[in-house]
């Protein structure tokens, strides 16, 4: 397990959950904010399930300020891993950005139900991410 | 009581690259050439507004253009500097203060796609650390869920490219000057899905400037006009979907476009049928799909049938992006909202060359609509008549 990308991004524990706020009108947000901006947010857990609402492929090195694979000293775009980009949205709560993992390209669709999961993002941190519901229940079996 | 606005000067620089030749320098090439447009001398400009993304202040330009002690007003708008500039200079003639104005955008970015700092949107950093703050991802992930609500074809969206490149052959203020195939364009690698590297316009170099002018000084000039009928520019209304949010809200909200493509129809008292040519913001093949709905120009997913048919060709009952737009003229952000401007007046001034869109019974086109979007969410809308 590396570190967190940020320490308040989500909940700790064998079930984590991605942080949102409540405000208070009810409204769920993603990220929480900060400074000012969080009065009179409460932090939220956000559910761990969603559907795929949109999607894409990143497949070029994208430049500062991204950290991971071919961003480090002495690399570049041959050390590059493509990744997935999705929005999931979370019934009643928000529709939230985040990584696609254990996915091909070609399988995702609209509704496709997404299970929120911890991924190993550089040799120092952790990031968040979300995989196919079947991926997660197959690896849980 | 507000006056009439018109322009009566427009120059560019062209887009691309010009290594030996600085933003704004571009920018000071612009405004010569308006001025020349306008048989004026810089010291009949009573006021200006201009600015860059990336090259600077514009203010600056009066170490070349003349020391007239004119105010000069930097606008630093992202990508509505172009459009705020000239909604800045249109007021100031309307309100009746000035006679002539100046609206000026330059830009010189450095190649590759752009890269944001998440403080400067105010968003945590682990979003551009973990790669997702690109303006592409953005575009890619809009249109991919456009096109599985409203049916449309990833040839549809090389059709625009294609078009794209085609009319910037005939363009000589264009940056990409040779056709591309739409196989080449299919098959190119793949930026962001949908969309492939002939799908989406790179940051580059330009500049263009107008001079607006009242009704008054206009004809005491004698001056070839394009009346402003209307410039709305607009900022995102609540629950919308834009470019750099982590979170989206699941309710369904308005959009920037929509807001100031309505205001503008208003202000004009025109609608979308009575526009003869239109430039539609393309940072990539899809934008200029999702605009042509968003504007009010068709019904969402017509476009697989515009697109099939030529209808936003040069020849088709609404041309779009008539000069290759951002596909093929680059976007140097800071002009790039003028340059559709630009295109325009040329169009109505009937000075578009082999690009020249006929009108109505050859006569030339008369009303002239141009939308330019971008970060964080902000939309700006200009229609032009040709009286």
């Amino acid at each position: 397990m590396g570190e967190k990308i940020d320490p308040n991004l989500w909940s700790d524990g064998a079930e984590p959950h991605l942080m949102g706020g409540r405000r208070p009108s009810g409204e769920i947000i993603f990220p929480m904010p900060t400074g000012d901006a969080a009065e009179g947010v409460e932090p939220y857990k956000l559910s761990r399930r969603g559907k795929l609402w949109s999607w894409t492929s990143q497949g070029f090195l994208p430049k500062e300020p991204y950290e991971g694979p071919g961003s480090g000293p002495g690399e570049g775009p041959p050390d590059f891993d493509g990744y997935l980009i999705g929005y999931v949205e979370l019934p009643g709560e928000v529709i939230v950005e985040s990584r696609i993992v254990d996915a091909r390209l070609e399988d995702l669709h609209l509704g496709m139900e997404l299970e929120f999961c911890i991924v190993p993002f550089n040799a120092r941190y952790d990031t968040f991410a979300f995989r196919p519901l079947a991926v997660s229940e197959s690896k849980a079996a | 009581m507000s006056e009439n606005v018109y322009i009566i000067g427009a120059g560019i620089h062209p887009f691309g690259r010009t290594d030996n030749r600085s933003g704004r320098e571009q920018g000071v090439y612009a405004v010569r050439e308006a001025l020349a447009d306008a048989g004026l001398d810089w010291p009949d400009v009573e006021c200006a507004y201009g600015g860059s993304a990336a090259a600077g202040s514009a203010d600056i330009m009066v170490n070349e253009l003349g020391l007239t002690s004119l105010p000069f007003t930097n606008v630093a708008n992202g990508c509505a500097t172009g459009g705020s500039a000239l909604a800045a200079s249109q007021q100031a003639i309307a309100s009746g203060m000035y006679d002539l104005a100046l609206a000026v955008g330059f830009d010189k970015h450095p190649r590759g796609a752009f890269n944001a700092k998440p403080a400067d949107y105010g968003l945590p950093e682990w979003y551009g650390q973990t790669g997702m703050m690109l303006t592409t991802q953005f575009f890619a992930l809009k249109i991919q869920r456009y096109m599985q609500l409203h049916g449309i074809s990833r040839t549809t969206l090389g059709r625009v490219a294609e078009k794209a490149f085609r009319n910037g052959t005939i363009t000589p203020h264009a940056w990409r000057r040779s056709p591309v195939d739409l196989e080449t364009i299919m098959n190119a690698p793949m930026i962001n899905d949908p969309l492939t590297k002939y799908m989406f316009c790179s940051p580059a170099e330009g500049a263009v400037a107008l001079i607006l002018a009242s009704e008054k000084k206009m004809r005491e000039l004698g001056a070839d006009g394009v009346k402003i009928r209307s410039v709305a520019v607009k900022t995102r209304p609540p629950n919308s979907f834009e470019v750099f949010q982590a979170g989206i809200s699941i309710k369904e909200g308005g959009k920037p476009t929509v807001l100031a493509s309505q205001a503008a129809f208003e202000k004009a008292g025109v609608g979308p049928e009575d526009i003869s040519v239109a430039q539609l913001q393309d940072t990539e093949s899809g934008a200029e799909i999702m605009h042509m709905a968003e504007n009010g120009f068709c019904q969402d997913g017509a476009q697989e049938e515009w697109l099939a048919n030529g209808w936003s060709e040069i020849g088709g009952k609404l041309p779009v992006n008539t000069d290759g737009g951002c596909l093929a003229c680059g976007e140097p952000v800071g002009a790039s909202g003028l340059r559709q401007v630009y295109e325009n007046v040329q169009q109505l001034r009937q000075r578009g060359g082999e690009r020249q869109v006929p009108g109505q019974n050859g006569k030339g086109p008369r009303l002239g609509y141009s939308h330019v979007y971008g970060a964080p969410g902000l939309s700006a809308v200009a229609i032009l008549e040709r009286e």
